[in-house]
C-alpha cells in the first residue's frame, strides 16, 4: 500500500500525539469545561469552514447557504439519536444526517448551481431560509420550540476524529483529478469546459461534498448542545461561516483550519468585553481585510512553508 | 468520408444570420485555414464546432476511423471527448495555476481511477497519478516547457502562454486540432516559434488542424488549404494560391472596382 509512505505516517504520528497531549490536558483539568467548548466550537467550526472551502474557495461558487445544510445534518442527527440512545446510534445519526445534507445538496445544486457570483450567492441563501422555515413547521422537529434532551455522546475524542477525516478527505480530494478539475471551474470556467470537463457535474460534486461534511458538523453541534432550534441555523450561521473561509484565504484548507482557531479565541478573549466585543471583531476583520485581502493564507497551505523548493509534485 | 464534415450548416440570432448554409470538409491529416474580414462568422463557425453554440440548422459530422458522429450541439466537454481540442482567440489558461497542473487538468478526461479510489488514495490512485505526471513531462519535453514547469501560467510571457494553450490542448489527446487565432498579438519571432509548433504538431501527432488567422503571411505559407468566410457565407476555398487570385477574395478584403 502506497498510502503507507513516510510522510503520511509522520502525519499520522503527529495526529495521534496531538490528540493524546489534549486528552491529558482535559483529564489532569488544565483543560476546564469552558475551553472545551471552546475546543468543540473551533472542531465544528473548522468542519464547516473547510467544506465551505471547497464549495467557495477551490470550486469558486459562491455559496450563502452552508448553515442550511448543517441544519439538516443537526435535525436528522439528533433524530436518529435520540431514537437509538447509544453511540451505536449517535455514528448512524452523523452519517446519515450527512447523508441526508448531502442529498438535498445535490437536489438544490442542479438547478442554483447554474447559476454565477451574487445571483448563486442569492439562491443559495434563500434555499437555506427554506429549510430553516421548513423546520420551524414540522412536528417532528418541535417547531419554534426546538428539540430539547438530545443525548450527548461526542466528546474530544469523536469531535476530533471528525475533524481530522474532514481535512484528510477533503485534502485528498482537492489533490486528485477530480479536484484539480473544481479548481479549474474556479480558474476559468469556458476553458474547463473545453478542456473536457464536465463543469455541471463538478460544481454539484463539490457541492454535495460540502453539504456532507456540513452535514457532520452539524450532527456533531446537536450531540455536544443537546440542543436545537432552527434560528440557530439562520443567515448569520452561513455568514459566520464565510468569514472563517475568507480570513483564513479562498482556497487554503490549512488557512480556514487556522483562522477557526483564531476566531474562536479571539471570542473567548472578548467575552469579557461583552459590549465592545462585535465591535472589535468586526474592526479586525475590517482591517484584515484591508491589508491582507486574499486572506491569512491567500491560496497556500501551511505546509507550503516547509518546502523550501518543489522537488516535484508528486502526490504523497 | 473526411474527418470532419460540416453539412449547410446555419447559426442565426434572432435576425442575424451569423453563419448561413456553410460546407466544409477536412481531410485527415490537413491543415486548413479560415479566413475572412471582421465580422465574418469565423468565431461564430468556432463556436459551433465546438459545442459553445448549438447549430440553428445543418450537421457537423465527424469520422474517426469509420466511426461517425454527430457532433452539432453537443456539449462542448463532450466534443472535447471525442477528439476535438481547441485553443481560444483571447487566452484562457488556468493563470493561478502551475503549467504543470493546466496541462494535468486537460488530461483529467483519461483518468481512470473513481472518486473513492480519489478520497481515500488506493493503489490505483497513486499509479495514475504517477502515470498523468510521466505524460505531462514527456508533452513539456516535446514541447520544451519542461523548464517553466512549476511556473504559474500567469507569469509566463506572451508567446509561451499562447504556446501553453496549444500544448494543453495537445493533452487531451485530440485527433483534430482547432486554434482559434494563435498568432494574435504576436511579434514576428514568436509567430516564427508558432510555425515551428504547429509543423512539429503535425509531424509528431499526425494531427488535423483547423486554424482562424489574420496573419495573412502566416496562412499563406503553412496551410495547404483555405476557406474564406464573408458574411456567414462560405464564398471560396482551394489552395492558397487558387484563393488569393480569387477575384471575390479580393473584392472582400479590398473592396470593388470603382
Amino acid at each position: 500500500m502506497k498510502v503507507f509512505n513516510k510522510k503520511n505516517i509522520l502525519t499520522l504520528v503527529i495526529i495521534v500525539v496531538f490528540y493524546a497531549v489534549v486528552q491529558t490536558l482535559i483529564s489532569i483539568g488544565i483543560i476546564n469545561s469552558y475551553y472545551e467548548i471552546t475546543i468543540a466550537t473551533i472542531c465544528i467550526n473548522i468542519i464547516l469552514a473547510v467544506s465551505l472551502n471547497l464549495v467557495t474557495g477551490f470550486t469558486g461558487q459562491f455559496s450563502l447557504g452552508h448553515a442550511g445544510f448543517m441544519s439538516i445534518g443537526a435535525y436528522v442527527g439528533a433524530i436518529i439519536n435520540m431514537e437509538m440512545n447509544s453511540t451505536g446510534g449517535f455514528l448512524i445519526g452523523v452519517i446519515g444526517g450527512a447523508v441526508a445534507a448531502a442529498v438535498v445538496g445535490v437536489i438544490i445544486g442542479i438547478p442554483t448551481l447554474r447559476l454565477k457570483g451574487d445571483y448563486l450567492a442569492i439562491a443559495t441563501l434563500g434555499m437555506a431560509e427554506i429549510i430553516r422555515v421548513i423546520f420551524l413547521n414540522m412536528e417532528i422537529t418541535n417547531g419554534a420550540a426546538g428539540l430539547n434532551g438530545i443525548p450527548r455522546y461526542t466528546n474530544w475524542l469523536w469531535m476530533y476524529v471528525f475533524t481530522v477525516i474532514t481535512i484528510i478527505l477533503i485534502n485528498n480530494f482537492i489533490k486528485s483529478s477530480p479536484g484539480r478539475a473544481c479548481i479549474s471551474i474556479r480558474e476559468d470556467e469556458i476553458a474547463a469546459e473545453a478542456m473536457g470537463i464536465n463543469t455541471t457535474k463538478y460544481k454539484v460534486m463539490a457541492f454535495a461534498l460540502g453539504a456532507f461534511f456540513a452535514g457532520i458538523a452539524g450532527a456533531l453541534y446537536a450531540s455536544y448542545f443537546y440542543f436545537l432550534k432552527p434560528n440557530i441555523f439562520g443567515f448569520q450561521k452561513s455568514i459566520d461561516i464565510l468569514v472563517i473561509v475568507v480570513f483564513g484565504g479562498m482556497g487554503s484548507i490549512t488557512g480556514s483550519v487556522v483562522a477557526a482557531v483564531l476566531l474562536a479565541i479571539i471570542t473567548a478573549f472578548l467575552q469579557q468585553y461583552s459590549e465592545l466585543r462585535m465591535i472589535i471583531y468586526a474592526l479586525l476583520l475590517v482591517v484584515i481585510m484591508l491589508f491582507r485581502p486574499q486572506g491569512l493564507f491567500g491560496t497556500k497551505e501551511i505546509t507550503d512553508l516547509f518546502k523550501f523548493k518543489k522537488k516535484n509534485e508528486r502526490i504523497e | 468520408m473526411s474527418l470532419l464534415s460540416v453539412e449547410k450548416l446555419t447559426k442565426s440570432f434572432g435576425g442575424l444570420t451569423a453563419v448561413s448554409n456553410v460546407n466544409m470538409n477536412i481531410e485527415k491529416g490537413e491543415l486548413v485555414g479560415l479566413i475572412g474580414p471582421n465580422g465574418a462568422g469565423k468565431t461564430t463557425l468556432f463556436n459551433l464546432l465546438t459545442g459553445v453554440y448549438a447549430p440553428t440548422t445543418g450537421n457537423i459530422k465527424l469520422d474517426i476511423a469509420g466511426n461517425i458522429k454527430e457532433i452539432g450541439g453537443l456539449k462542448p466537454y463532450n466534443i472535447t471527448k471525442s477528439g476535438l481540442a481547441r485553443t481560444f482567440q483571447n487566452i484562457r489558461l488556468f493563470k493561478d495555476l502551475t503549467v504543470m497542473d493546466n496541462i494535468r487538468i486537460a488530461m483529467h478526461q483519461n483518468v481512470d481511477y473513481s472518486m473513492s479510489q480519489a478520497l481515500f488514495r488506493s493503489n490505483k490512485f497513486y499509479k495514475e497519478e504517477d502515470r498523468l505526471i510521466e505524460e505531462a513531462e514527456k508533452l513539456m519535453d516535446i514541447f520544451k516547457m519542461t523548464h517553466k514547469k512549476n511556473e504559474l501560467a500567469k507569469n509566463l510571457p506572451y508567446g509561451e502562454q499562447r504556446h501553453l494553450e496549444i500544448v494543453r490542448a495537445m493533452a487531451t489527446k485530440p485527433v483534430m486540432l482547432l486554434l482559434d487565432e494563435p498568432a494574435a498579438g504576436m511579434n514576428p519571432n514568436e509567430t516564427a516559434n508558432l510555425t515551428e509548433t504547429i509543423a512539429k504538431i503535425r509531424k509528431e501527432f499526425n494531427l488535423t488542424v483547423l486554424l482562424i488567422e489574420h496573419d495573412m503571411s502566416l496562412v499563406m505559407k503553412i496551410c495547404e488549404r483555405i476557406y474564406v468566410l464573408v458574411y456567414g457565407m462560405m464564398i471560396a476555398s482551394g489552395f492558397p494560391a487558387e484563393v488569393r487570385k480569387n477575384k471575390r477574395v479580393i473584392e472582400a478584403y479590398l473592396g470593388e472596382d470603382v
